[in-house]
């Protein structure tokens, strides 16, 4: 199927379905109860898991396969934002145009940036990344806030030109976004029950756009292309002397993952027209990291996992209160409960980081393949006789420095 | 004229003059030996032959073309392979793979966009591969992760991977370092029948005096950075300088 080898095409198939079933899946507790707020079903989430699914399995073409570590592909992501508002601001609302411009104009940002930066491999390229990026970050904050608003970031108005669109819309409001007229803020309710289910025209947009993101990202592994870059990072020395030039791959690898950032950050933009520099900012760079070598770094459904895990904390865990925490545990005998409750306090809400960050040092120690790398074990250790390691190029290799 | 042209090359590390002024002719379809003690520059001389260093002085022709100033890949696709001292593998790819990047390599060149084809479509590159695997004595292990070969078997990859590209000059620096008695002979018989089988001119730099005298149809010694002598197999052996610089201080 789509020129795929069975296992590649049970994969596809398999995230097809989780993401299409995604409003059902994400949603298990009836609206209302107790557990509704771990509910990880409504669009605005739902949403950010796909955007930042792409944005991650981008980031794993670089990273994953050769090894290169880019501190800087919140820039790229940035980029692509502020490309999706002004094309909205400037051509019309309809999200192709603003998302095609994204894609590009990330393209040509990193390769300047991959072009100067690859000139250095290790820790040199990564400090290279994260200096443009930052760079990028304080001049979007600054002196170009003419292109990108500055501190109170880029917008629509009203008397924006839209020369395709109307300025305003019938109401008088700024329009919003959307497909020939399929608004992407659009949803509809099914509701069955106690429970509720949200289908978001934004979300299914995303979706599809992932979907082949992530069929483009599994023929790229498989390509001769991919396989050259897993040399590069397993032995550049041998590379050179097989009459191999690793640095135009090195540069296309770069280009590819950018404009994945650059789709996922104009995706951004698509469901919420606004772009802040804040975007390009050096924690969000560090969150992608996270994200692929969470998930498993090399590996083709890792970094998926990885965004919707890290994404799932931040907006769940981080949900949970205090007050929440006595209403579970209030069975227990009073001092007991309010023991309880303060062992468990560091590590929601705003702790949710703390969680993350032991959470990540396990994987890390524990798990050097990741996720992925956890599921497998499950797997073997529940006798699904799998020989799934030998052909996931590097699921079991530690990620690269 | 040789297929290779050293001509008054020299090399300084800081203070340590680690080639002084070396000359050397390697015949076309010969293989040439290049022995002398640790230290005495021979990695150093290779190493300014694919490009990993470049000389301070004199010059290097292969095949009347100037390779100084020119990358390690661009050498390479002139035709000129090299073994490292310690073997330079592929260890996260698979054997088999291992095999085909120097496929790939010789069928492309340097660089080849082939992001969408799926290498198992490539049925060229892997019959390629696996036919010199096959030469090698390895079709079993194709599918091993390369990192966990033997050393020996390590070497035998490399120097296939060398082959795969059809190399008119194939470089090997102490192919036999660390090998045992049994795998040493198998080397020497692979380098045999590779030089029967193709046209093809080898360096060889060799600690072992049996590989050398099994292999060498003309030594060059190396002291200290500079040439000693040059000459056959027969005269090196008797030769007083040769024995009192270097077969002195390892014979068995
Ligand atoms: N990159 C380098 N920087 C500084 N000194 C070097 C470098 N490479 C080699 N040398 C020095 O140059 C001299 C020649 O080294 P080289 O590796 O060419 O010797 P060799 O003949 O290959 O020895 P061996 O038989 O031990 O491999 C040695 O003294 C070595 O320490
Ligand atoms: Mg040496």
């Amino acid at each position: 199927m789509f020129a795929l080898d069975k296992k590649d095409a049970r994969l596809l198939l398999m995230v097809a379905v989780l993401t299409m079933l995604a409003p059902f899946i994400l949603n298990p507790f009836p609206a209302g109860s107790e557990m509704a707020q771990f509910n990880a079903g409504y669009p605005d989430l739902m949403q950010r898991f796909v955007i930042f699914g792409i944005f991650a399995i981008g980031f794993n073409i670089l990273f994953g396969l050769t090894g290169y570590l880019s501190f800087g592909h919140a820039a790229f992501l940035g980029v692509g934002s502020y490309s999706a508002v002004w094309m909205f601001k400037l051509l019309s609302m309809n999200v192709l145009p603003a998302i095609a411009l994204s894609v590009v104009v990330a393209g040509l940002f990193s390769v300047v940036i991959g072009f100067i930066s690859l000139r250095r491999s290790g820790i040199y390229f990564s400090i290279l990344t994260l200096a443009f990026a930052q760079m990028s970050f304080a001049l979007a904050y600054s002196v170009l806030t003419p292109i990108t608003g500055g501190e109170t970031g880029l917008q629509l108005a009203l008397d924006d030109p839209r020369i395709l669109d109307v300025a305003a819309s019938a109401t008088g409001n700024i329009p919003v976004p959307g497909l020939f007229g399929l608004e992407m803020r659009a949803s509809t309710n099914l509701e069955l029950g106690p429970w509720v289910f949200t289908f978001n025209v934004g979300y299914y947009f995303s979706a599809l756009i992932m979907l082949a993101a992530f069929y483009l990202a599994i023929r790229i592994f498989r390509s001769p292309f991919g396989m050259m870059l897993r040399a590069i990072k397993s032995n550049q020395q041998r590379l050179n002397y097989t009459g191999l030039n690793a640095r135009p791959y090195t540069l296309a690898a770069f280009v590819i993952s950018g404009m994945y950032a650059g789709l996922a950050g104009g995706l951004m933009a698509a469901m919420d027209p606004l772009a802040g520099a804040e975007r390009m900012f050096w924690t969000a760079s560090g969150e992608v990291v996270l994200m692929t070598i969470l998930g498993g770094a090399g590996t083709l459904i890792g970094p998926v996992l990885g965004a919707g895990f890290i994404k799932y904390m931040e907006n769940i865990i981080s949900k949970i209160n205090e007050s929440i925490l006595h209403q579970w545990f209030y069975w227990l005998p009073d001092g007991l409960e309010d023991f309880v409750v303060a062992m468990i306090y560091p590590f929601i809400g705003k702790g949710w980081h703390l969680t993350l960050g032991l959470l990540f040092m396990a994987v890390v120690i524990f798990l050097p393949g990741g996720l992925v790398e956890g599921g497998q074990r499950i797997g073997r250790m529940f006798g699904r006789k799998k020989s799934e390691e030998k052909d996931k190029p590097s699921g079991k290799t530690t990620p690269a420095e | 004229m040789g297929i290779l042209e050293v001509k008054n090359v020299g090399k300084r590390f800081g203070g340590l003059q680690a080639l002084g002024n070396v000359n050397l002719s390697v015949a076309e379809n010969s293989v040439h030996a290049i022995i002398g003690p640790n230290g005495a520059g021979k990695s150093t001389l290779l190493n300014c032959l694919v490009g990993k260093l470049i000389p301070d002085t004199g010059s290097v022709m292969f095949d009347g073309q100037s390779v100084l100033g020119r990358a390690p890949h661009e050498i390479n696709q002139m035709g000129i392979s090299r073994v490292f001292q310690t073997p330079e593998i592929f260890g996260d790819l698979s054997v088999l793979e291992n095999m085909m990047i120097p496929c790939f390599a010789k069928r492309d060149g340097a660089f080849e966009m082939n992001a969408i084809t799926s290498v198992v479509s490539q049925k060229d590159v892997i019959a390629k591969a696996e036919a010199m695997l096959e030469d090698m004595n390895m079709a079993d292990k194709r599918h091993m992760h390369a990192a966990s070969l033997s050393r020996g078997d390590k070497r035998r990859l490399e120097i296939g991977m060398c082959l795969s590209q059809e190399p008119r000059l194939l470089l090997l620096d102490e192919p036999t370092a660390g090998m045992a008695r049994a795998d040493t002979n198998n080397t020497i018989d692979l380098l045999k029948q590779i030089k029967q089988d193709r046209d093809i001119t080898i360096a060889i730099i060799e600690h072992d005096m049996h590989v050398v005298f099994s292999l060498a149809e003309r030594i060059t010694v190396l002291a200290q950075g500079t040439p000693l002598v040059e000459d056959s197999p027969e005269n090196i052996k008797g030769h007083p300088k040769v024995r009192e610089a270097y077969l002195g201080e390892t014979a068995h």
